[in-house]
């Protein structure tokens, strides 16, 4: 089943890994993305994400469903975290599952370029120097449920 | 007059101080209503930076404003 799940609890990387297993699957591909300490050359002490729960918990399945549409996957699944974050916490898992790696890897990398462009979720900085700031950021593609059409190219 | 409840994320729950209130308000559209609140409130974010959910799905800025609506002005992303 596809499922993204928006969370404000610790995410649980071994909990999810075991939902990824499938008896048919050679390759299991897991990213975390993890808060790190720095952005462009100022030291951060924590991040703070806001989220828009029910539509970007939509916008993920929308997502891992494009995905399995796209790539023979036995299991695609992710979460986002939000709250605030300390340095070195997850605060996104991706995981996929397909009967040989490459599927698994590209299948892996493309949810995670889609979930930074379509999930309505932000990032905000707390600096070393105590400014903080929401990130940047793209301006969310309005695309409605976020369903790439198959076949088309990786952004 | 109509009532809404509008959503603030991120930049916009800054600039507002709120993270949701009701509003009563004429607008017609998507557009009508931010270009009211921007006005009223001092909001920065230029449209072209923003997307637009009624209801809890996505939409456009033409989209209609009814009484009871949930309208949610989202500041450019950054997850993950």
């Amino acid at each position: 089943m596809d499922a993204f799940a928006i969370t404000d609890r610790a995410i649980d990387p071994a909990a999810w890994r075991r939902r990824l297993g499938h008896p048919r699957a050679g390759g299991l591909v897991v990213f975390e993305g993890v808060v790190r300490d720095h952005h462009q050359g100022r030291a951060v002490l924590h991040l703070d994400y806001q989220g828009y729960a029910p539509l970007a918990a939509r916008a993920g399945d929308a997502i891992l469903a494009a995905a399995r549409a796209r790539w023979p996957l036995l299991a695609a699944l992710g979460c986002h975290r939000v709250g605030r974050l300390e340095i070195g916490e997850a605060a996104v898992w991706i995981g996929t599952a397909a009967a040989h790696r490459a599927e698994a890897f590209a299948a892996c990398a493309w949810i995670m370029d889609e979930v930074k462009a379509r999930l309505p979720v932000w990032k905000r900085e707390t600096f070393a120097d105590g400014a903080a700031a929401w990130s940047q950021g793209a301006v969310l593609r309005p695309d409605p449920g976020g369903v790439a059409p198959a076949g088309s190219t990786p952004p | 007059m109509p009532a809404v409840t509008i959503l603030y994320f991120a930049h916009l729950r800054d600039q507002r101080g709120l993270e949701s209130e009701r509003v009563e308000t004429a607008a017609a559209t998507a557009r009508e209503l931010y270009r009211e609140l921007a006005r009223r409130h001092r909001l920065t974010l230029p449209e072209g930076a923003l997307a637009v959910a009624v209801n809890e799905a996505m939409t456009g800025w033409d989209a209609a404003i009814a009484d009871g609506d949930t309208v949610v002005f989202l500041p450019p992303v950054s997850g993950g």
